[in-house]
């Protein structure tokens, strides 16, 4: 492999690894303050793809319009199934939300596949993502420049509501002790909300992006980015808003980087994930950011 | 107390006679049913079995599994391939040759039951490596690690074309499952889990889904137990797989997708997780329903009205009433109570409870 094919790849591995990175920070948001794996954030991802692209094809609206519809949809989605499903049952057993998860995850997705089906639509891009730039010699599609680098700024964004604003800091706060926070006077529930908002509205530019990238779009085409996201999470330190960025892009490079040397391997391209996350299991069970967390007894 | 605690010796006796009269019913349902009926009561017990061995993990050990789909298609392709006669599998396997020690043999009919097992086995050696690495660990690992093995399986299953014959799968596996099999396999899995449940192990087993810590701190290795637990259910839940291909005589990379967990997850769910007794009741009530909910698919004629099928409905349905059972009736029907000898007898004799 020469350099130049190899700097192509490794751009291709930054920009899946960004996106990977938007999503997995909307689950460790969660993970991080209910100690919950939000099964149905992979299908929040699906719908941001699916509510910009009607919003372009019935009511004709210009691309960026839409996309920005689209991930309010999300946010009000998300709050939606934080409220409806995971409220009620935010003083059950853990197994409980797990169970309501899954069933608001596979809810989504059947309700996808009944409404519009599942023969995958095509997701109209902006011109943007289709140019070709040559950089450093090697040509570059638009979209593998533009995702990381929207990404990259969005990221800049969430990092600044996260560390620097009072929703932000109440976010940190709930998710270390939230009795303590509500002590305080910080409204839980509402700051809840706000979480499952950011958390769904990434998702649902993440799945715009997404659908620019590999611009085919079905109701099940977020369960596996959704998994790797997750697994990027745990690598990166579950919980960890900087580790789930991290472990986004380790989780993207490794991927596209393995394949590319192996091409013989394309087929088994989700299974490195899983060993991946089997190896950090084993290995390093708290993820690269994470800190130790002690059992109160 | 209701009559009593009855001696080991009656407990026996009464297993025996259950025993005995599930064994007639068979008979019976083998020669007076229709073979739809036959059927569905074939999937009814593969679904005890399946579930059974679902809730160990779920209900009773408290542990989030998502991976019975992904044990099942292991065990129902080793069951596959073992039974698989060679002259089917020359014809099946036209893509790409089968690998060289399975298309060596094939175990004659009599060798059914040790094909079930080795399905088994292979599933639980699985759980086995699965369960190493995130059981260890608190938390829900164990939930992401064996939702990604089952989607994983599924692209294996599509891959490994040598082995698994890719998408298209493999036709023409016999039809050695009838009740006889099912029957038995559903009771001694009932059985088996039962006992179990009722051992020391098994009440180390509850103290772990009621609260590590202190389970821990009371002497239960935790590690150990879950791990049990979870190699035993996947065992099961192989077996399960392999009846269930021998019933059907086909396996394809689409037969053991999610929606197969999620089945399951709902008969638990709705059982009770944690009741034996529910998982068996439900599994056997849902392999009905699914046949009703049928209708639901089919076009519809309401006066003038003609509404088409929706394909697909049934999944949307079962989603709902899950996350409806988990907000509204998260006890299920039978909560964590079983159904004991002592509550049937009582039943029978009538006589007056003692609380």
């Amino acid at each position: 492999m020469n350099w130049v094919t190899f700097f192509q790849q490794l751009m291709n591995g930054v920009s899946v690894g960004s996106l990977y990175a938007l999503l997995a920070i909307g689950y460790t948001l969660v993970y991080g303050i209910l100690g919950l794996i939000n099964f149905a954030h992979s299908d929040v991802f699906m719908l941001g793809t699916y509510f910009a692209f009607f919003m372009m094809a019935i009511f004709l609206l210009p691309w960026w319009l839409s996309v920005l519809i689209g991930v309010a949809l999300c946010a009000v989605v998300g709050m939606s199934i934080e409220r409806v499903a995971y409220r009620p049952l935010r003083n059950a057993p853990r197994i409980s939300a797990l169970i309501t998860a899954v069933g608001v995850s596979f809810f989504i997705e059947n309700l996808g596949l009944v409404t519009v089906g599942a023969r995958p639509k095509g997701f109209p891009r902006p011109d943007l993502m289709k140019n070709v730039y040559i950089l450093l010699g090697a040509r570059i599609q638009g979209v593998t420049f533009w995702v990381p680098v929207i990404s990259i700024l969005i990221l800049f964004v969430l990092f600044y509501i996260v560390y620097r604003t009072k929703i932000g800091i109440a976010m940190r706060a709930v998710s270390r002790d939230m009795e303590t926070t509500r002590l305080m006077g910080v409204d839980v529930d509402r700051i809840i909300l706000y979480t499952f908002a950011l958390g769904s509205a990434l998702a649902g530019i993440g799945g715009v992006l997404w659908a620019c990238k590999y611009p085919q779009i079905n109701p099940l085409m977020g369960i596996f980015p959704g998994w790797k996201a997750f697994t990027a999470a745990v690598v990166g330190g579950i919980g960890n808003v900087v580790g789930a960025m991290l472990g986004g892009f380790i989780i993207g490079l490794a991927e596209i980087l393995i394949v590319a040397f192996f091409p013989g391997l394309t087929g088994y391209r989700d299974a490195f994930v899983f060993t991946i996350l089997i190896v950090f299991l084993l290995v390093r069970p708290g993820g690269l950011m994470g800190e130790a967390v002690r059992e109160k007894v | 107390m209701m009559v009593g605690k009855i001696s080991a010796r009656c407990r026996l006796f009464l297993t025996v006679l259950l025993f005995g009269l599930l064994m007639l019913g068979v008979a019976l349902a083998e020669k007076h049913l229709n073979a739809y009926l036959v059927r569905i009561l074939n999937t009814a017990c593969i679904y005890v079995v399946a579930a059974v061995a679902y809730n160990l993990v779920n209900g009773v050990t408290g542990q989030f599994s998502l991976g019975p789909n992904a044990f099942m298609a292991i065990g129902g392709y080793t069951v596959a391939l073992l039974m698989l006669p060679l002259a089917q599998k020359k014809e099946v396997y036209f893509l790409q040759p089968l690998i060289w020690p399975l298309n060596a043999f094939s175990f004659p009919p009599s060798l059914f039951i040790a094909a079930l097992f080795l399905g088994g086995l292979f599933a639980a050696l699985f759980a086995l490596l699965i369960g190493i690495p995130t059981l260890r660990l608190r938390g829900d690992y164990l939930a992401i690690a064996t939702f990604g093995f089952g989607e994983i399986v599924i692209v294996l299953a599509n891959n490994l074309i040598p082995i698994t014959n890719g998408a298209l799968g493999i036709k023409g596996i016999p039809e050695y499952t009838n009740l006889w099999w099912t029957a038995n396999w559903a009771f001694w899995t009932v059985f088996v889990v039962k006992n179990l449940v009722n051992s020391s192990f098994g009440r180390a087993l509850k103290a772990i889904r009621e609260n590590e810590i202190a389970a821990e701190a009371m002497g239960v290795n935790l590690f150990r137990h879950k791990l049990l637990a979870f190699v035993l259910s996947g065992f099961f839940a192989g077996v399960a797989g392999g009846l269930f291909v021998t019933l059907i005589s086909t396996v394809s990379p689409t037969l053991f997708t999610f929606s197969m967990t999620f089945n399951l997850l709902i008969i638990i769910v709705l059982g009770g997780l944690g009741s034996i007794t529910g998982s068996t009741i439900t599994a056997v009530l849902f392999a009905f329903l699914q046949e009703v909910l049928r209708e639901v698919e089919a076009p519809h004629t309401i006066g003038s009205w003609t509404f088409p099928g929706i394909p697909g409905m049934r999944m949307v349905v079962f989603s709902v009433i899950l996350v409806a059972l988990m907000i509204f009736y998260r006890r299920g029907l039978f909560g964590q109570r079983e159904l004991s000898f002592e509550d049937v007898l009582h039943l029978f004799l009538g006589r007056k409870a003692r609380a």
